[in-house]
């Protein structure tokens, strides 16, 4: 493969005292694709950010094309031919395709920008890499995937050789995966060399020509994509077996403990987010709520804890319809809800771990008899579920702030399935949480499954629904496009579904 | 019913709306770059005084009112550059340094007015800005009572309010400052260096305020009195918003803002037998109709008020 495009050598760094890069040497060959790949928090990004000038690195060297470069700003980046697409779009959404990419290298007549010569460098550059995008439409009004498109433009048009992919996969449905897997091979074929970071396996394998992974901080191993497995790579990214894929013993069907009929939810430009949702729970039963982000999930799971009043339909628990009840009634009643966005809805991050534990109980008896909170009850029972649930804080006084997101995600979970629930609301159960917690929080939803409880899956990950449900039902445009046993459904099938273009 | 149309549409009317939107055009467009640099601009009122004060302590000093004016703008500069140290530097709240700076400005002007003139309420006279006429427009009915005789920072006015669109939505540096504005760590990702955008925007509001300060003490009198801002940079900001944080909107505001109160002055004058208090309130209601149905509908800079700092909110 020639010379190292990229050599970063003994890269340290720290944030506080923690570091989140150790001594980090992380080689690329000139035209390969190489996986960065690490459970969250593993310094992946912050190794990439360093090398984008985001971060300024405490120690250690980097080399492009052998020669040693020092970069303490994005423009430096740039200016070395790095090119990065980042998780979160760098778009202005207000501004036209044309707009964000030139801004920051506009081509001039004169004082004025010469938008005509920069609308013809958009197509240029777009013709010749097969990128199909309109130079003159609001970033704003385009699909997510074309906003993606965008971004890789704007790393392209900046004459960038290197590029880093940060988690690029995480906002596409099956189908757009695939193209920008296109677009990746024939940038290779180009000459282009890639950096693709992510904690997915599969897509691992399928792209990739080396790995690297990331662990604590600290390089673990690169290998030849070629000669590993995933479940190797699982063992390395997590520093101990792993089961890929958690049992699901056979459980009798109970009784029906969630029901909606016919539910419609309008969102304020009046269009309807759920549009006639019919779904039907049983106990000792997980259903699995397949979709791309912001086709209803949000409002399906926040009608059913009763943080959003539906327009139309009724939400039944049990034999009670609880459609009109406010949300701490339906706690009340044993709905557990893990909510997909878990630092807004799930957690209070400046609060202690033990008191985000107990939130939601702070007015009974068993914390604050007579009106005041007990701390050492608090605590003790914090303890109690630290223990339980296998969190790992410093202390229950660590703020929820300071943890990592599947410790986090833990402290939800434990507060919500303590509390013996009959029915639960999981929506994007393991989203950012790393490789050894997703299976953990597997264990504990099938858990509640053996128990007879019922379990409301609203997941993005097709192999997490395909492996927990007994049930999947995808939404699209806020409507059930398609329902049956999960082992029913190809992974294509869904990703087609998901997509709206369903048999 | 004739009576209340011959008031309205005057030209005496029409051409003190002009004159009267000229300091308020200007420091709106001072809040339309600051603004869209992500930088809410409150310190225009204390910017427009220090720029009225500095008119007429640069014509004083030289007895030149075009050295005033110089001087008007790079107080205004000064300011500007003081609120950015505040709000971009240091990361201060950017409301309130902003009223900070109002506060600060009508302290350092009146002291310093008494310790130069030794006078509270007003400095003595000094050489003011005389009018010009225009040739040409001058002979041209209507307009020529409008604009063909004005004070020649009126005509700078309307130049650099054509101006300050052209660059804010017609070259490369205004396409940085809007994506600033929108979005700094996309800006910083595209190697543009935003605190150096923000300071640049928000010391070029200083000098346009300044310099509509110098309107009001060089080019409409030639003396300076205390707090002769008189609420112009609030009506400014909300002209600003009004405009959609543009340039040429903002002057629409502006002289939405100045036709409402010569109109009610001149509604006034005419003795129609309507109450006094119905005729003081009609520019009031009028303004705040329009500017509830613009309100609503405006969109600000989506990063109006954040502070960004490379490498921490990404």
């Amino acid at each position: 493969m020639g010379t190292d495009a990229l050599r970063m050598r003994g890269i340290t760094k720290r944030f506080g005292r923690i570091p989140a890069n150790d001594a980090v040497d992380f080689t690329v060959a000139k035209g390969e694709i190489h996986c960065l790949l690490g459970e969250n928090g593993a310094g992946k990004t912050t190794l990439m950010k360093v090398l984008f000038g985001l971060h300024k690195k405490d120690a250690g060297e980097i080399l492009l094309d052998g020669r040693p470069v020092e970069i303490s700003s994005p423009g430096d980046a740039i200016a070395g031919g790095i090119g990065m697409v980042h998780q979160h779009f760098m778009l202005v959404g207000r501004l036209t395709v044309t707009e964000n990419i030139i801004a920051g290298r506009e081509p001039r007549s004169g004082f004025l920008l010469d938008y005509r010569r920069a609308r013809e460098m958009v197509r240029e550059i777009s013709g010749r890499y097969g990128l199909k995008v309109d130079p003159d439409a609001r970033v704003e009004e385009i699909s997510v995937g074309q906003q993606q498109r965008v971004e890789i433009l704007k790393a392209l048009l900046r004459e960038a050789e290197l590029l880093i992919f940060d988690e690029p996969t995480a906002v596409l449905t099956p189908p757009e995966v695939q193209e920008l897997f296109g677009v990746m091979r024939r940038l290779k074929a180009s000459g282009k060399t890639m950096i693709f970071i992510t904690h997915k396996l599969k897509e691992t394998m399928e792209i990739s020509d080396r790995v690297t992974i990331l662990r604590d901080g600290r390089k673990v191993a690169t290998v030849e994509t070629a000669r590993t497995t995933p479940a190797r790579l699982a063992e390395m990214m997590v520093g101990r077996e792993v089961e890929l894929r958690v049992a699901r013993p056979e459980v009798t069907r109970g009784e029906r403990i969630l029901a909606l009929k016919d539910l419609r939810v309008k969102g304020a430009d009046g269009r309807y987010r759920l549009n006639g949702v019919n779904l039907e729970i049983h106990r000792g039963e997980i259903l699995g709520i397949a979709g791309v982000e912001g086709n209803g999930q949000l409002e399906l799971e926040e009608v059913v804890a009763g943080l959003l009043k539906p327009a139309q339909g009724r939400v039944w628990l049990g034999a009670e319809e609880i459609t009109a009840l406010d949300p701490g009634a339906i706690r009340a009643r044993g709905v557990a809800y893990i909510p997909s966005d878990r630092l807004r809805r799930g957690l209070i991050g400046s609060f202690s771990a033990a008191r985000n534990l107990i939130l939601g109980s702070q007015r009974g008896r068993a914390f604050a008899p007579g009106g005041i909170l007990r701390h050492r009850r608090i605590e003790e029972e914090a303890r109690r579920l630290v223990a339980d649930f296998d969190i790992r804080a410093a202390s229950v006084h660590e703020p929820a702030a300071a943890l990592s997101g599947g410790n986090q995600q833990k402290v939800v979970i434990a507060r919500e399935l303590s509390r013996r629930p009959e029915l639960v609301v999981a929506a994007q159960p393991t989203r950012g949480v790393d490789v050894g917690a997703v299976e953990y929080i597997h264990r504990q939803l099938l858990k509640m499954r053996g128990e007879g409880k019922g379990v409301l899956l609203i997941s993005a990950e097709l192999d997490e629904l395909r492996a927990l449900s007994d049930r999947i039902a995808v939404l699209y445009e806020g409507r059930i496009v398609a329902e049956g046993p999960s082992g029913g459904f190809t992974e294509q099938e869904l990703g087609l579904l998901m997509a709206g273009e369903g048999k | 019913m004739a009576e209340i149309l011959t008031a309205i549409f005057n030209t005496s009317n029409l051409s003190a709306t002009v004159r009267m939107a000229t300091p308020i055009a200007l420091a709106a467009m001072g809040g339309s770059f600051s603004e869209r640099s992500g930088v809410i601009n409150l310190g225009l009122e204390g910017m427009i005084l220090s720029g009225a004060f500095a008119g007429v302590l640069g014509s004083y000093i030289s007895g030149n009112p075009w050295l005033g004016v110089l001087l008007a703008v790079a107080a205004g500069g000064m300011m500007g550059l003081i609120l950015a140290f505040f709000a971009v530097g240091l990361k201060a709240d950017h409301v309130v340094s902003g009223v900070g700076l109002n506060i600060f400005a009508l302290g350092l002007t009146t002291w310093l007015m008494q310790v130069i003139w030794k006078s509270r309420g007003t400095s003595e006279a000094v050489a003011g800005l005389k009018e010009v006429s225009l040739p040409l427009i001058r002979d041209v009915p209507v307009l020529g009572a409008i604009l063909g005789t004005n004070s020649p920072l009126v005509y700078l006015m309307l130049i650099l309010v054509f101006l300050g669109w052209a660059v804010l939505f017609r070259t490369p540096w205004g396409l940085r400052i809007r994506v600033v504005g929108e979005h700094p760590e996309a800006a910083d990702t595209l190697g543009i260096k935003v605190h150096r955008i923000q300071y640049a925007c928000v010391v070029l509001s200083g000098c346009l305020a300044g310099l509509g300060g110098a309107y009001l003490s060089l080019g409409q009198l030639n003396w300076f009195s205390m707090n002769m801002s008189a609420g112009r940079g609030y009506m400014a900001l909300a002209a600003n918003i009004f405009g959609q944080w543009n340039p040429l909107g903002g002057l629409l505001a502006s002289f939405l803002f100045s036709f409402t109160d010569a109109l009610q002055m001149r509604i006034q004058a005419a003795g129609i037998a309507w109450p006094n208090e119905v005729i003081q309130m009609l520019p009031y209601l009028l303004t705040v109709a329009v500017l509830a149905g613009a309100v609503i509908r405006s969109r600000p800079p989506a990063a109006l008020g954040r502070h960004y700092e490379p490498g921490r909110n990404t």
